[in-house]
């Protein structure tokens, strides 16, 4: 289990960076996307893998460990008012220069 | 706490001052004199010990975590200076009120004034090291303002920015010597460090200590030669100038030999360096002055060389020179300011500065000529006069001096030299401007200035006649004290009269003043002279030389690392980390395997990740087919979702299950206004490199996660979920760490979530979208026909949509959900209406603007921060307890839970905000003109 979510994270993140290196501004944002994924699942994993045991208290007698669990909770709400930040900033952009070139020139 | 105020008086003062203005002259000029006022009463308490010599020290808990406290010292060298700096600042807004033309701001030069005097205070009053530098720089910054006061002017904003690189140039060094000074006594209180001065002394650093310091005070006092940047200052109002280089700016430097006299002088490096820079100083400055034919450029040197004269008084090392020092400041401080104001009255009244053309201004103004000649005459030290007094124990302290080696008899003999030329300056500024023939063509006719601007220099030149008729009276007990802490002990017996017999000293005035009227006399063949070698080695040149040549290089360097290609730049950054991963990586002994045992695959979840990677994949390949990428990045999150529920994180996947929902449906709305294709640019060559570091980066990104995974967990999670119940009352131990244990943290992240959304929604303004005005299929795009099963779904869905977000809301603490996701799911249901049922419906019943959401949301996590503080708790802390209802049972009900309310109002509220304005941007079709809503 531990090698596939590994190679997901990966996967995740050469994909990401490749995105982000293109030069257009939407594909930036999708390797955005995809590098939040891979950076919000390696977090998570620091807690490593626990299959079945959520951290509420009384179900069980040991749990997954809630702290990587509550940063990563408010990083995906961050992450998604990041995205939207710089999709925004992409859009101004598209219609302020005409293009939508990441340096803001064809 | 008396101290604390009377330095920070000015600086709340300077604001209010500024705001008063607006109310006219007048008030700003009450304004501030009410400030200085205010801040010397503050001191009145504390003066009958102060001049008892006592040293009062007054502490303010600042850091105590950090051992770091606001701690200010009050002694008589303190006192000395506090009163200097508040009495002639005073006199200085009394004669900026009449000085400054109405079409200045007299309001802006009184807030930077007093701005300054609140640093200045601040320098004199610390007793911690690293206190008194912060102060010392904000001289520095509060000085730039008014040298550039004029800002208008180039000459202003140049010499502005000298002072500001020299006296910052040397504030650096002084913040390294201050730092090693810490080091080597353990302490950077000035208690500690003055009574250490054996210590200092002794240690091998010193030198680096003394130069570092002395760099610093040189500086800032003019000292040659960092001397150029002070005339160049005269750029400056001449309140300014009256005030930076008579009691304040240029005193500062002075002021840090004095205050640091008992830790680093008494060494034959100390003798050398300070001793001999002054000495240079008060040569060059004197020379210098005679051939300025500018009024304020003539005082501006005259200054540098009365600085040197005091620099050396304390490099002379003996405490009968010390106390010479000492009064020489005094002086030096009052008979300068009433020279530069007088200068300012005939700038102001006959509309130049240049000694050649006003000739006989007696006539036109006799009183101000009085008062400017009995101040000249202190300056060239005249007898009956308080210069003379502290230029003869200068002179007596020289002969002393030279008596001790060989060569020794050179010293009086350049130190008389320079007397000379300080008399023949200061012969100059008075013949060559009241007397010598008629005035030649002055731009306005000159009159006596009114009444008010002649009382400040009335004031200091009857000082300047008091204190030296009758010094021991005037200023004995001052001085006393001041000189015992400049010593650190009890000052030498020394006398503070006329006479003194026939001495050296003596005959050195006699010769200065003779010497002087017989270089007055021969000065038209020493200007020929001079003008010969004029520019020759000019320090200002230099200065701007060497500025121009740092430019440019920084500008070169930049223009080399910044290509203005974002491609590139975050290549570079990319390779860098990988680098830096792979060196890392590479230079561990550990295996990559951990020892953890490892969980069983099981189909379903290998089934998943597989559609992971392949969806992942897939997106990077057909980007260019922007569409069908987003959707495959949907399908990448949705799956992301489903691991967080595998493996025992039911939280995350409800956050990061309406999370896409909301993130796909933004992009897709962008993707409107943007090309729905990729064009095909980069080369072969360019996505195989990038392809490659791509791979390398997630290839090393897997590893790493890998290796982690397989070790050990080692966490300080258990901490959390053991107090989950007892601490937090809440069985949701991850809910219970966002609104409870780490609640500040989540403060910061919904503060920032409100600040993304109102970014976006300023980059709203005026966005003008070149977007497709009809779909696909050909229709446009406000013109969709909102399906009436849809619409009708819609609406019935979202009062049970409601109803599970409160449920979720309610749960959250106990049960997986909470305020985000809560918040979340609602965001959705609303702007599942906006989708269904268009936007015009949606806004008859919601507005867009949903601001308030997030005000009040934001509002309510302070409260519930603040309501802590009532009961003595710090910011944040919460409080449970256990409430029976009939029905529902026993629930714990916690302060959280409002909190919790507060992220749920700030998600909903960005996240409508974002989301619904950006959706109605668009390009009304004609047939809908007026009928769509813009933001």
């Amino acid at each position: 289990m531990e090698a596939l979510i590994a190679i997901a994270i990966g996967a995740l993140t050469g994909c990401g960076v490749y995105l982000l290196l293109r030069a257009r501004s939407f594909a930036v944002v999708l390797g955005l996307t995809l590098l939040s994924y891979a950076v919000n699942l390696f977090l998570f994993a620091s807690g490593r893998l626990v299959v079945g045991k959520p951290p509420i208290i009384g179900t069980a007698d040991t749990f997954a460990d809630p702290l990587p669990q509550a940063l990563v909770l408010t990083a995906i709400v961050i992450g998604f008012a990041m995205t939207a930040f710089v999709i925004m900033l992409a859009l101004r952009m598209r219609a302020d220069l005409g293009n939508d070139h990441v340096d803001g020139r064809d | 706490m008396y101290l604390a105020l009377s330095v920070l008086t000015p600086f709340l003062g300077a604001a209010l001052v500024a705001w008063l203005s607006q109310r006219g002259r007048a008030a700003a000029a009450w304004g501030a004199g009410g400030v200085v006022l205010l801040s010397l009463l503050w001191l009145a308490p504390l003066l009958p010990a102060a001049f008892a010599g006592e040293t009062e020290i007054q502490r303010l808990t600042w850091i105590p975590a950090v051992g770091f406290d606001l701690v200010f010292r009050l002694d008589g060298l303190g006192l000395l200076f506090a009163l200097m700096i508040l009495c002639i600042g005073l006199l200085i807004i009394l004669y900026a009120r009449y000085y400054l033309s109405p079409r200045d701001s007299l309001g802006r030069l009184c807030a930077y004034l007093l701005l300054f005097m609140g640093s200045m205070l601040g320098i004199v009053l610390s007793e911690n090291l690293i206190q008194l530098l912060v102060f010392w720089e904000l001289t520095s910054l509060s000085s730039f303002l008014l040298i550039a006061y004029w800002r208008g002017r180039k000459a202003a904003r140049r010499g502005a920015r000298m002072a500001l690189a020299v006296t910052g140039a040397g504030g650096m060094a002084l913040l390294a010597g201050f730092l090693l000074l810490g080091e080597i006594v353990g302490s950077y209180e000035l208690s500690v460090v003055l009574a250490s001065g054996d210590l200092i002394r002794a240690h091998p650093l010193y030198e680096t200590v003394l130069v570092l310091v002395l760099l610093g005070a040189f500086a800032k006092s003019a000292q040659f030669p960092f001397h150029f940047w002070l005339p160049h200052a005269m750029a400056a109002p001449t309140p300014v100038s009256a005030y930076l280089h008579s009691a304040t700016m240029v005193k500062a430097g002075v002021f840090l030999l004095a205050r640091l006299f008992p830790a680093l002088a008494g060494t034959p490096e100390w003798t050398a360096i300070v001793g001999g820079v002054g000495l240079a100083t008060l040569i060059v400055g004197a020379v210098a002055a005679l051939f300025k034919h500018d009024l304020k450029g003539l005082l501006a040197y005259s200054t540098v060389s009365h600085l040197g004269l005091i620099t050396a008084l304390f490099g002379i090392g003996t405490p009968l020179a010390a106390v010479a020092g000492v009064f020489h400041i005094i002086n030096h401080a009052i008979f300068k300011a009433g020279l530069f104001m007088s200068a300012g009255i005939i700038d102001h009244e006959c509309g130049t500065r240049d000694m050649r053309r006003m000739n006989g201004l007696w006539q036109a103004m006799p009183h101000t000529a009085a008062l400017a000649m009995v101040a000249s005459a202190a300056m060239a030290g005249v007898p009956l006069l308080n210069g003379f007094l502290s230029k003869e124990m200068f002179f007596a302290e020289v002969a002393v001096l030279g008596g001790r080696s060989d060569a020794g008899w050179l010293l009086p003999v350049l130190v008389t030299l320079a007397a000379m030329f300080t008399v023949a300056y200061s012969m100059r500024f008075i013949i060559d401007v009241f007397f010598s023939g008629p005035p030649k063509a002055l731009p306005q006719t000159p009159h006596e200035p009114p009444r008010w601007m002649r009382v400040p220099v009335e004031i200091l030149v009857v000082l300047c006649l008091l204190v030296g008729i009758f010094p021991a009276q005037m200023v004995g007990p001052l001085l006393g004290v001041a000189a015992a802490a400049v010593l650190g002990g009890p000052p030498p017996d020394y006398s503070l009269a006329i006479w003194h017999g026939f001495n050296l000293a003596l005959l050195m005035s006699v010769a200065a003043l003779i010497g002087g009227a017989l270089l007055y006399a021969w000065r038209e063949p020493l200007f020929v002279l001079q003008r010969r070698f004029e520019g020759l080695l000019d320090a200002r040149t230099i200065f701007e030389a060497s500025l121009a040549a740092a430019i440019a290089f920084a500008t070169a360097a930049i223009r080399r690392i910044d290509t203005g290609s974002l491609q590139r730049q975050a290549f570079v950054l990319v390779l860098a980390v990988v680098g830096l991963g792979a060196i890392g990586m590479a230079g561990a002994d550990a295996a990559l395997t951990g020892a953890r045992p490892l969980l069983p695959i099981d189909g379903m979840t290998a089934l998943g990740f597989l559609t992971l990677i392949v969806a992942t994949l897939a997106a990077t390949v057909l980007h260019r087919r922007r569409f069908l990428a987003l959707i495959y990045v949907g399908v990448v999150g949705l799956i992301v979702s489903l691991a967080f529920v595998r493996f025992s994180a039911p939280d995350l996947a409800l956050t990061q299950l309406s999370v896409e929902v909301v993130t796909l449906l933004l992009l897709l709305l962008a993707l409107r206004f943007l090309p729905q294709e990729t064009p095909v640019e980069s080369s072969q060559g360019r996505r195989w490199r990038d392809g490659i570091l791509a791979g390398l980066a997630g290839g090393g990104i897997g590893a790493l996660t890998w290796a982690m995974l397989t070790r050990p967990a080692d966490s300080i999670g258990g901490w959390f979920l053991e107090n989950s119940v007892p601490g937090g009352g809440g069985t949701n131990a991850v809910n219970v760490i966002i609104v409870d244990f780490r609640a500040f943290d989540t403060f910061g992240e919904i503060a920032v979530l409100a600040i993304a959304a109102l970014g976006i929604f300023a980059l709203l303004d005026k966005f003008a979208p070149v977007g497709l005005e009809r779909d696909p299929l050909g229709h446009p795009w406000d013109r969709d026909l909102h399906p009436v099963v849809m619409s009708a779904f819609a609406r019935l869905l979202l009062p049970l949509a409601l109803v599970v977000s409160v449920f979720i809301f309610l749960r959250g603490h106990n049960l997986p959900g909470g305020g985000f996701i809560a918040g979340l799911i609602t965001a959705v249901a609303l702007m599942m209406q906006y989708l269904a049922n268009g936007a015009t419906w949606a806004n008859e019943r919601l507005s867009p603007q949903t601001h308030p959401w997030i005000v009040a949301g934001l509002g309510a996590a302070v409260l519930t921060g603040l309501g802590s503080g009532l009961f003595g708790y710090p910011f944040l802390t919460s409080t449970f307890a256990y409430f029976d209802w009939p029905v529902v049972g026993k629930f714990p009900l916690a302060t959280v839970m409002v909190f919790d309310l507060g992220v749920f109002l700030v998600v909903v509220g960005a996240t409508l905000l974002i989301q619904v304005n950006l959706g109605m941007v668009h390009r009304a079709s004609p047939a809908e003109e007026g009928r769509g809503w813009r933001p």
